[in-house]
């Protein structure tokens, strides 16, 4: 198995530095998931504006990959349309199982540094932890019409 | 790389690589390196003569328990019956009957509480845990006091993860009706002193009930000496079968407990209103028990009756002080458990800088070494510890100080991988 290409040292870099970890003080979404199996925890807030992810704010704790994904996952949104984060997201997990045209798509960005998951199947999980937090957000944010929902 | 030992036992006489070779899944390969298999507080592997009781008794003997006439009905219900009087003597239990066959410590501990619990407990009744347990000891008397109306309370533990005693004559008062407590605690191998608390839940009043998950694989047992009054342990964690453990109770106790679950087998006589219930111990065992699992079980312990329990835990003692050693060289790395080595079994729940035990167990795995991360079960705990998780490495008398060796290299190899 290949460790190097999971352990990128981008990846590793995201964990002990991660973007947009924090809270936001007027989220329109707030989603709270927790895995019961490993122990893994991420609040994710979004701030949305006409349609489009005008902020974002993850908290909580797990490993280098599920922290590594909310970093680099919080970053690609900010300023999105909603449409254009479903794109992502679909595309992410494309890549999380094992699709190698999604791993070279350049609209990942650098999310294409978690390609190497994919190989490591118990771990596909921690990785895409962040990214059922957005979807379960982006159903408050459309059910709820945009209005500010009260955190928790 | 130091191989002083100190502070483990003079010498290991045990022929570790002589046992291992009874064990046919450890001689394989996995990613490419020959297995290191250290998560056997989670489960324990079987020997050849275990699978070989399970294949002969499938082929040759199978059919069901206490019903049949016929030839096979009544080899499949000696060997059954026979296994339990072995296992019963290798706890020190002296009358069979009073070990009832479960799936595991699990449905052992949930049968007390079921039972025992909804026949004896009320409001104003306390039952007295320590925040160390795992959730089989922890759930089944949540269920059992939210039904009841009686209060939990816990032990709290020390700066070394020992249970604190300091606290126990306040905890344990007239009003506790039940003490249970792991024997050895899974998450950080700790060895609980329970047969000075059960002697001392006795002078209240109180039972005193052992989760012996991780005592009964790794540790010499006598449930007289314990002077407990229930006693659970699982199967799987002692090279037997998954799906079969046993549950010792004191025959008062148990006799006059209503039953757990209904069914055939664990009726006397019975009319369509009402039954009558059999004897102990096949009133708590209604269906078809798990007859493969009880004659692999039995496989199991012969195996290590054989080898010895004192023998076994003198082994596990050895790799302990010699992997402590080890590991304490590794900057960073934070042992959980008590520090004296008699305070603890062959478990160590440990961290490694920011690395996160998920991402240890990954690059572990990798290297073919088997360790547990995670909660283990004691989400309390781990909140008390103020960690999320922790990586754990468990041994068996099939491992060895090459195991340790391999686990320490891949411990720096996880180091190098995250910068250090």
């Amino acid at each position: 198995m290949q460790l190097e290409s999971l352990y990128q040292q981008v990846i590793i870099q995201h964990y002990r530095h991660p973007h947009n970890r924090g809270t936001l003080e007027a989220p329109d979404a707030e989603v709270h998931l927790h895995n019961p199996t490993c122990g893994d925890e991420i609040t994710l807030q979004l701030q949305v504006r006409d349609g489009n992810i005008a902020d974002v704010r993850f908290s909580g704790h797990g490993c280098s990959i599920s922290q590594a994904s909310a970093s680099m996952m919080t970053r690609q949104l900010k300023g999105k349309p909603l449409a254009e984060a479903d794109a992502l997201a679909a595309r992410f997990t494309e890549m999380m199982h094992g699709n190698p045209e999604a791993a070279t798509d350049r609209k990942l960005g650098e999310l294409r540094a978690l390609a190497g998951v994919s190989r490591f199947p118990v771990r596909i999980r921690c990785a895409l932890l962040a990214w059922n937090a957005l979807s379960e957000a982006e159903k408050q944010v459309r059910g709820g019409a945009g209005e500010s929902k009260a955190a928790g | 790389m130091s191989t002083t030992l100190t502070a483990a036992p003079p010498a290991d006489v045990f022929d570790a690589e002589r046992i291992r070779a009874e064990f046919p899944i450890l001689q394989q390969q996995v990613n490419e390196h020959g297995l290191v298999y250290l998560d056997n507080a989670a489960s324990t592997q079987k020997p050849r003569r275990v699978l070989e009781a399970l294949d002969r008794y499938y082929r040759v003997d199978n059919a069901n328990v206490h019903r049949g006439i016929h030839e096979l009905s009544r080899r499949a219900t000696d060997a059954y019956e026979n296994a339990r009087v072995r296992v019963a003597s290798f706890f020190g239990i002296t009358d069979p009957a009073e070990l009832i066959w479960t799936r595991g410590t699990t449905e052992g501990l949930n049968l007390i509480a079921s039972s025992w619990g909804m026949a004896n407990l009320g409001p104003g009744d306390e039952i007295l845990l320590s925040v160390m347990e795992h959730h089989s000891n922890l759930v089944p008397w949540q269920i059992v006091a939210g039904r009841t109306g009686a209060r939990l309370r816990f032990l709290e533990i020390d700066e070394q993860q020992r249970l604190d005693l300091s606290g126990l004559d306040e905890l344990l008062t007239e009003r506790t009706r039940l003490v249970s407590l792991g024997h050895v605690s899974n998450a950080l191998g700790t060895i609980n002193p329970v047969q000075e608390i059960a002697a001392r839940a006795h002078a209240v009043g109180a039972l005193m009930v052992v989760d012996g998950a991780q005592s009964a694989p790794h540790l010499p047992v006598d449930v007289q000496a314990l002077g407990c009054d229930f006693f659970a342990f699982s199967g799987h964690k002692m090279c037997g079968p998954t799906g079969i453990g046993g549950l010792w109770g004191r025959r008062e106790l148990l006799e006059a407990m209503p039953p757990f679950l209904g069914g055939g087998d664990m009726i006397h006589h019975v009319e369509l209103e009402h039954s009558t219930y059999a004897a102990i111990p096949n009133k708590f065992e209604a269906g078809t028990p798990a007859i493969a699992g009880v004659v692999g079980l039995g496989a199991a312990v012969d195996f290590l009756a054989e080898i010895g329990p004192d023998a076994i835990q003198a082994h596990e003692k050895y790799l302990l002080g010699y992997a402590l050693e080890q590991l304490r060289a590794i900057p960073e790395l934070r042992v959980f458990g008590p520090e004296e080595l008699a305070e603890r079994s062959g478990v160590i729940s440990f961290t490694l800088a920011d690395i996160h035990p998920h991402d240890l167990a990954t690059i572990l795995d990798a290297e073919g070494v088997a360790i547990r991360a995670g909660h283990h079960c004691t989400q309390p705990l781990m909140r008390h510890l103020g960690v999320g998780s922790t990586a754990r490495a468990s041994f068996y008398l099939y491992n060895t100080t090459d195991d340790v060796d391999r686990l320490v290299e891949a411990l720096q190899r996880a180091r190098t991988l995250f910068g250090f």
